[in-house]
């Protein structure tokens, strides 16, 4: 019983997103990331340098005063001081250097990656947003951002030393002795083999445990919002129940998973151990039988194969780390790759003066609007006044192109009128809204607005031309005023408490502890359904568009708010062309025109008397034959 | 709070207790070994003694086979123990949210209940298989390695008597240090996830409202913030390798030159000195390690203080298990019922009221003038402050709850659907109902209708919060839930507001006449709603303000009255 989908936990192509990850961060820091090498190499260097310098000291400083009654223990610590500078020098300080570069790279690029990632899905067309899971999209900004952090600022660093590490250490054990090589070699390769094996078992508990992990979540999260529901049907019992089977399954694949990524250190530490005694066995048999290569030599190679196992352990530990993070990234970079809305309009709302009867640009706000619309065909500039005259002919349109939702629907609305659009749920009323501001791009027909075709004018400036009153009311995270300011950004505190008073919003905001400087958190948690749509008119009232979408809300709120609300809509109604989903009967009666859908069809239009004398499916509805939704 | 936790960890004791044993045992065997192979170079390597170096790297083959051996078992266990740790805190907290009263539950938020159970538990989780495998392998390692150093060196533990405090008190300093600075970046998250949620829900707000650039300024404005918070605690952390580095080869020098002298006058072997210098490492790292166990402990300790907090509350309502089983009828009697929320502030004040059996009864009143609350003390949601309820002649906290509950059905006001079948919906009602139950619950519920001319009818797919359904839809698929239990009392509350008028009176009438002993009661907005019933009771701030038929309330009630003007006037004018 598989409740949710799996996002893929592990990378498709890895090394294709590494590359396009690496080319991002490199562009911007190449020479802190020059810096950064040199550290690494400086590091590397002052390890296989530490071993070297090890058995030096002891076979030149210390062996040689062993019996010594007096010895002279000057050079010894002249040596000593001397290997301490060269440590300083090359571990100590890049080390330093380099962890304090990394991490501004590695949250700096998260920081662009983030605000990249913003900027795209502001831009993504909203089809995205309806067909999306939100949560998942959620994460790629938390989760998968910050296992990319952990793999840059630690994961690569520690493999690149690593790298280098080892060639530097297989360089100086080639030089000892190439046999004793070999066998290094075959060992690692070997301890690649058997660590693979194993990440690769857990890597695919790992992906069973994530899917075991949402439906945890998921289950979890539809019981307790249901909570309340539970307990009136005394079904605490069988939730229970379920609630186990999904927790045991997730027991099961943690712990697997879990198994297999602890058991990573002792495997990989323990074929060094092993790989340490061949080495012991075949180097004695080596001195024994080539006089030539000396004990201290092989105690020498001993203390190099040791720092080699390390480091190659250090690899094949980190290895399961950046596979994740690629994984993450390669979910980063499929958002950023979604394409973005188009906008080829290039017709623009301006303000306007009449001049000796012309209508002409003007920079200043004149509360007179305009559409300047430069014409392609190089016959010049027009400017045509912004009335709200709004014509659709032969509309088609479906969410994907097999299925088309709405047909043929023509109709117009002169400036001032209102246009109501009743039927049953899924006749295609809300997808009406959808069109008119470009949300989603018609398929066939035209929509015009004051007579222009609405693909030519540019969406931003559409879009200021036209309200919107949705179903749901979405608050923002801060005061009052400035939820109801989101609707014009320069409108003036005075012209929000105004907007605020013609919506029947004003009364409920003064009561509100701090008026209209009030905190609104968590998308208006405590204000009531009725007080949400208020602030909502308010907020498209201080907009002050010529044309007005509306999508009456069906929820019930009492009959005192209601009233408010009625007439908050009534009076944004007055002088503005309305297209209105009704769901309430007042304000279909009010309309100029009822245009009667049914699967995607306008089945009857007229007004409210010319209807119910045709006796057809709106007098039904008016009747209270069917649900009027 | 510890001694609460380890109490649940119940069946996974055995594997909690073998973890720090065979973490021993590994650290036992990683100190061990590389003693031996010191031995190796020392005697077999260096004097050519060809049968010691074959005796002891067979003895290290075998150290290293039972190293292993620890460590994969070790792994093994700590797995199953801390994924078992934490599906026992699940099971608890799940057990424990499912037994609240209604009244717990107002008390924590969903999403602080549902963040305790996912995020919370993880963490504690995550600590939790730290302290089973590190708290003991880093002091024991820490400890091991000190002797072998005094066993080998003998004096040179002197080194380490300095040094280990220096980089303790570094450590400590530098953890100090960071771990506010942590807190205030995980903290600073909450504005970047909020900004990102805002946007994804309202995307259809911001963009008819053209605001694409304000909000992008915003999430800039978070995004630095995460930026800066991260930046200045990792500032400080990035002084942990330097000074770890620089300390262990203070050590090591110091060594080299103590121990140099000690060679000279024989107390010590250049082997012994060889393999000090992997002590000093394994010294320094577990000392690092009991560190980061230390901050790990702290960021889990919130966590485990707000599961904590569910696991401690006590549900404020007995279930009464030994009460009455048996619902004489459906008749309700309020007697001086006094009832609030938070004291002192009482949202129901001295309460009289008497249903008979079988009786239609509605409810009006404004927002907020105790309308749910009334109806929510039948069903024993919440208990009276004072005064009692009666249902079927008898005290509901006489009554096991469960059966009460059984015969009191409520439609909630703010209902949901679960994931699954519509049949799995309606069977929450009765899980044994058959088809022909079903199917007659729908009727009665006006849902049958909609319902069979779907393409699967009864086993159609129900989204989560049953989205894919309208809100008219929705309502009555909750209602004919409700029926299925076949209750004595129905309670509706505000349930059929989304539901058109002429349905709406069909299932009044469904529910008149196809089950008459069954009390109903409703909650409306609208006077047509209740009109017909046989009692209708107009709340008002807290008190019944009157209670008779519609032709009684017509003529006396101006409320009622003015009521009627608005919406059955309004309409016909």
């Amino acid at each position: 019983m598989a409740r949710f989908k799996a996002g893929n936990t592990r990378a498709k192509d890895p090394v294709k997103t590494f590359k396009r990850l690496f080319a991002m961060v490199f562009k911007e820091h190449k020479v802190v990331l020059a810096i950064v090498l040199v550290c690494i190499f400086l590091t590397a260097f002052a390890t296989s340098y530490y071993s070297t310098f090890m058995e030096g000291l002891i076979d030149d400083y210390i062996t040689p005063l062993i019996g010594d009654g007096t010895p002279d223990f000057t050079p010894l610590l002249n040596a000593l001081i001397g290997f301490l500078c060269v440590i300083v020098v090359c571990q100590v300080i890049p080390q330093y250097i380099q962890q304090r570069i990394m991490i501004k790279v590695s949250q700096g690029a998260m920081l662009t990656m983030r605000k990249s990632m913003f900027r795209k899905l502001e831009s993504l067309p909203i089809s995205y947003f309806d067909t999306h899971q939100h949560g998942e999209t959620m994460s790629r900004f938390s989760n998968d951002t910050d296992t990319l952090n952990q793999m840059m600022s630690q994961a690569l660093v520690q493999v690149m030393s690593a790298i280098i590490t080892i060639i530097f250490l297989f360089v100086t054990m080639l030089m000892n002795n190439v046999f004793l090589s070999v066998v290094v070699v075959f060992f690692i390769f070997l301890m690649f083999r058997v660590t693979g094996v194993v990440a690769s078992k857990s890597g695919k508990y790992f992906a069973v445990q994530q899917r075991d992990l949402a439906n945890v979540n998921g289950f979890v999260e539809e019981m307790i919002n249901g909570q309340k529901v539970i307990k009136v049907f005394t079904h605490e019992e069988e939730s229970k129940k379920d609630f186990d089977s999904f927790n045991d399954r997730l027991n099961e694949s943690m712990s697997k998973a879990n198994t297999y990524s602890n058991a990573m250190g002792p495997v990989s530490a323990n074929m060094s151990n092993l790989q340490y005694v061949s080495l012991v066995l075949i180097g004695s048999l080596i001195t024994i039988l080539t006089p030539s290569y000396s004990v201290g030599a092989l105690a020498a190679f001993l203390l190099l194969s040791r720092s080699l196992s390390n480091s190659v352990s250090q690899i094949a530990q980190q290895s399961n780390s950046i596979l994740l993070a690629l994984a993450g990234a390669e979910r980063i970079f499929e958002l950023l790759d979604e394409e973005s809305e188009v906008d080829n309009g290039y017709v623009t709302l301006v303000n306007a003066k009449i001049e000796s009867g012309e209508i002409v640009e003007s920079r200043e706000r004149t509360g007179l609007w305009a559409w300047k619309h430069p014409h392609t065909d190089g016959s010049g500039t027009t400017y045509v006044p912004l009335k709200g005259d709004i014509v659709m002919e032969h509309v088609d349109f479906g969410y994907v192109p097999e299925k088309t939702v709405l047909h043929d629907i023509s109709l117009y609305a002169k400036p001032g009128q209102k246009i109501a659009f009743v039927g049953a749920t899924g006749a295609g009323k809300t997808t009406i809204t959808n069109l008119l501001n470009r949300f989603y791009d018609i398929q066939d027909g035209k929509i015009r607005f004051d007579g222009i075709n609405i693909n030519k004018i540019k969406k931003a400036d559409l879009r200021h031309s036209l309200g919107m009153i949705l179903q749901d009311t979405n608050l923002f995270t801060g005061t009052i005023r400035e939820n109801i300011r989101f609707g014009r950004l320069d409108a003036t505190d005075e012209e929000i408490e105004n907007a605020a008073k013609l919506a029947n919003a004003h009364d409920f905001i003064m009561r509100m502890p701090n008026g209209y400087d009030t905190m609104i958190t968590n998308n208006g948690e405590g204000l009531s359904q009725g007080q949400r749509q208020l602030l909502s008119i308010a907020r498209a009232a201080v907009a002050d568009p010529p044309v007005m979408v509306m999508d009456e809300a069906t929820s019930s709120i009492d009959t005192h708010t209601e009233a408010l609300v009625q007439a908050g809509m009534d009076r944004i109604m007055e002088n503005r062309t309305v297209f209105v989903i009704a769901h309430r009967l007042s304000t279909v009666r009010n309309s100029n025109a009822i245009m009667v859908l049914d699967h995607g069809k306008i089945i009857e239009r007229g007004d409210h008397d010319d209807l119910i004398a045709q006796k057809g499916t709106y007098y039904r509805l008016y009747t209270g034959a069917f649900e009027l939704e | 709070m510890l001694k609460d936790f380890a109490s649940r960890i119940r069946e996974y004791k055995k594997e909690s207790i073998l973890t720090p044993l065979l973490m021993i045992g590994e650290v036992f065997m990683e100190v061990l070994i590389p003693a031996l192979m010191a031995q190796v170079i020392d005697v077999g390597v260096s004097q050519g003694d060809i049968g010691y170096t074959v005796k002891m790297s067979i003895i290290l083959v075998l150290c290293a086979f039972f190293s292993m051996f620890f460590g994969v078992m070790g792994a093994k266990t700590a797995s199953v123990a801390s994924s078992g740790f934490a599906r026992n805190l699940r099971h608890d907290l799940y057990y424990k949210i499912e037994d609240f009263s209604f009244s717990n539950i107002d008390r924590f938020s969903t999403s602080s209940l549902i963040t305790r159970l996912t995020t919370d538990v993880q963490n504690v989780q995550m600590a939790f298989q730290m302290v089973i495998r590190m708290f003991v392998r880093s002091p024991i390692m820490f400890i091991f390695a000190i002797i072998m150093v005094a066993r080998n060196g003998g004096s040179l533990t002197f080194v380490y008597i300095v040094a280990i405090p220096v980089l303790a008190i570094g450590i400590f300093l530098m953890m100090s240090k960071a771990h506010p600075r942590f807190e205030r970046a995980f903290k600073s998250y909450d504005g970047l996830n909020r900004v990102v949620g805002e946007n994804l829900n309202g995307i259809r707000t911001v963009k008819a409202y053209v605001r694409e650039d304000e909000e992008t300024e915003k999430f800039d404005k978070a995004a630095s913030e995460i930026y800066d918070n991260f930046v200045s605690a990792q500032k400080i952390m990035a002084l942990s390798q330097p000074m770890m580095s620089s300390v262990m080869y203070l050590c090591i020098l110091a060594v080299c030159f103590i121990g140099a002298h000690l060679i000279n006058i024989g107390h010590m072997t250049t082997g012994q000195l060889m393999s000090i210098f992997t002590y000093n490492a394994q010294i320094l790292m577990s000392l690092i390690m009991i560190g980061m166990f230390m901050v790990m402990v702290t960021i889990a300790r919130a966590s485990a203080e707000r599961i904590m907090e569910v696991l401690e509350t006590k549900p404020d309502m007995d279930i009464n298990e030994n009460g009455l089983k048996e619902v004489k009828d459906g008749s309700i009697e309020f007697e001086h019922v006094n009832f609030a929320y938070k004291k002192g502030s009482d949202v129901l004040e001295d309460i009289n009221l008497k249903i008979d059996s079988g009786m239609m009864v509605g409810i009006l009143g404004p927002t907020g003038s105790g309308k749910s609350t009334l109806i929510s003390l039948i069903a024993r949601l919440y208990d009276v402050e004072s005064g009692s309820v009666r249902v079927g002649g008898v005290d509901v906290r006489k009554y096991n709850l469960k059966a009460l509950r059984d015969e009191v059905s409520v439609v909630l006001q703010k209902n949901q659907l679960f994931t699954g079948s519509v049949k799995d919906n309606l069977r929450w009602g009765n899980k044994d109902a058959t088809d022909e139950e079903i199917i007659k619950a729908c009727k009665i519920a006006a849902a049958d209708s909609f319902i069979s001319t779907m393409k699967e009818g009864y086993d159609s797919h129900v989204e989560q919060g049953g989205t894919n359904f309208s809100g008219g839809q929705r309502q009555r698929l909750c209602i004919a839930r409700a029926l299925l239990k076949h209750p004595k009392i129905l309670i509706m509350d505000d349930s059929t507001s989304a539901v058109d008028t002429a349905t709406d009176s069909q299932i009044r009438a469904a529910l008149r006449n196809d089950v008459k002993d069954l009390t109903k009661i409703i909650i409306a907005q609208r006077i047509s709603s209740v009109q017909e019933a046989d009692i209708i009771i107009m709340m008002n701030d807290g008190h019944i303000e009157d209670v008779g038929t519609h032709d009684e309330l017509l003529a006396r009630n101006k409320n009622y009255q003015g009521l009627y003007n608005t919406q059955v006037k309004a309409k016909e004018a």
